[in-house]
């Protein structure tokens, strides 16, 4: 198994799972903004919507449904940034 | 821009069916033969996560022979653009890299189109083959309640995909009238294995209701759960689901070709006998030249591979089974139409454009994409219009067209 954190939380993926896959089974469908602010989640699933992007190691914009999971990735999601602003606010 | 140039002598676009068949019939000639693909695997969404133990034998046929032929493979990276005659560039984790080739066969395959309906940006609404790649890529739909909708014969694969997965699928919602569907069965008697296919599919999905002249009209949510509003006969009835998984049948990517100059006719690479388009040293292969699902492009890849190679017998020898399964194509084309009705799903608040939310309501009083691009961003997103160029086609009958160069997205750096 592979160990990545998903919004600061440690998740266990199978090798081959792809980093949407993963944000998905850890119970997450928030995974970026639009643009007037929407939750938005992955729709095509095959690289050509943008809909999945996410933060990957401190680079945005990361398109999670290309990308596999790898060792000790760090993830974060749009939902990450409700949850701070929950805390804050 | 990094400078690594990569140069061969048939140049491929696309890792599925039809790029693999292509690689292995022209590696025949002996030929130095690479394949472009912009995901980490080979096989297409098709055969994604299927090649190796458990897949189909066509794939893995095809995976020995790349292997076995020594043909140069390049994962991971996406064409952006072109700077000279017989030239493109790509994006790779590791920068821009050129790709100089003789010939180049463009298998770069198809996407699902998608149509506006006020929730389908909501979380938990995916494409159908678009949940079908999340499911393969590791996404676990075990005990989930998923409704499938929209138009098309990848509606009941991904059903029964999902549901050997664990899924419970609560229909599959057809747009479809039913009188299209039986022609469409009837006219499969002239590819039995697709009617064993098709059967077999059927069978297996006993059970599961699979109303026909039937759409999906909206999706809320309502708690943890979503609720989506079927028309059927005129009535409306409610689905609650976890998930929908909703497609509208497939459109090709050409925005590779459209950008070289290849002649494009009503949406399609036109193509001749040989699967040359209209610039000698482009050919096109499989869903860019029509719709016609993996049969029709393993053939078309395999007629390109030998014709990029100059090895025309072999080629021509292939022409009548490539003609039946052009006739498929065409019925497919016939079956599946968009019904007038999904042209009143999307309401004035409805986005249209997912990555720059511009609802239908803006949209609705332009006259062309391109006027409607300028004033709104509509298709200006990262996505460049690949979903709601469709959507806006059917929707407005736009002609969509504009590609630029970048074609894809492209880190500053890198261009």
């Amino acid at each position: 198994m592979i160990e990545i954190r998903i919004d600061g939380k440690t998740i266990r993926s199978k090798p081959g799972t792809t980093v949407a896959a993963a944000i998905l089974n850890a119970g997450t469908d928030h995974f970026r903004a639009s643009v007037r602010g929407g939750r938005r989640g992955p729709l095509c699933g095959m690289g050509i919507c943008f809909e999945c992007r996410v933060k990957i190691n401190g680079a945005p914009g990361q398109r999670s449904c290309t990308i596999l999971v790898e060792q000790g990735m760090e993830i974060e999601t749009a939902a990450n940034e409700d949850s701070a602003a929950d805390s804050h606010g | 821009m990094s400078g690594t140039t990569i140069t061969t002598d048939i140049l491929i676009i696309g890792g599925g069916p039809a790029g693999m068949a292509a690689a292995v019939a022209a590696s025949e000639s002996g030929r130095r033969v690479t394949i472009v693909d912009d995901n980490p695997r080979l096989g297409g969404q098709i055969w994604r996560a299927e090649l190796g133990k458990n897949g189909s034998p066509d794939a893995n046929k095809l995976l020995a022979a790349l292997a076995e032929r020594r043909i140069d493979l390049i994962n991971n990276a996406q064409i952006f653009g072109t700077d000279r005659d017989r030239s493109l560039l790509a994006e790779t984790g590791a920068g821009t890299i050129t790709l100089g080739y003789n010939k180049l066969i463009v298998a770069t395959g198809a996407r699902e189109r998608f149509l506006a309906f006020p929730g389908w940006t909501l979380p938990g609404v995916f494409g159908a083959g678009g949940l079908q790649a999340l499911v393969k890529g590791g996404f676990d739909v075990s005990g989930k309640r998923i409704l499938v909708a929209g138009t098309g014969p990848l509606l009941l694969v991904v059903a029964e995909y999902l549901r050997s997965k664990g899924a419970q699928i609560a229909a599959i919602v057809e747009q479809a009238p039913v009188s299209k569907i039986i022609r469409f069965g009837l006219g499969l008697w002239n590819a039995p294995a697709k009617l064993a296919q098709g059967l077999e599919l059927r069978s297996r999905l006993a059970g599961i209701p699979y109303p026909k002249g039937s759409w999906i009209k909206s999706v809320r949510k309502t708690g943890e759960m979503l609720t989506a509003a079927i028309s059927k006969g005129g009535r409306e009835r409610q689905f609650e689901c976890e998930y929908v998984a909703c497609g509208f049948h497939l459109v090709p990517n050409i925005e590779l070709p459209s950008l070289l100059g290849c002649s494009i006719v009503q949406g399609f690479v036109s193509v001749d006998e040989y699967q040359r388009s209209s610039i000698p040293t482009i050919l096109a292969a499989g869903e860019p030249t029509g719709i016609g699902g993996v049969e029709a492009a393993l053939i078309e890849g395999k007629i390109a591979g030998f014709a990029s190679t100059d090895e025309t017998r072999k080629a021509e020898a292939l022409f009548a089974k490539r003609d039946r399964t052009s006739r498929f194509a065409e019925s497919l084309k016939a079956t599946f139409a968009l019904r007038n009705e999904l042209l009143t799903l999307a309401e004035a608040e409805t986005f249209v454009c997912r990555c720059e939310d511009v609802t239908f309501g803006v949209l609705k009083d332009f006259n062309s994409w391109r006027e409607a691009k300028l004033q709104t961003r509509c298709g200006m997103g990262p996505c460049q219009g690949r979903v709601c160029g469709a959507a806006c086609e059917f929707l407005f009958k736009w002609h969509v067209d504009s590609v630029r160069p970048p074609i894809f997205p492209v880190k500053l750096e890198n261009l």
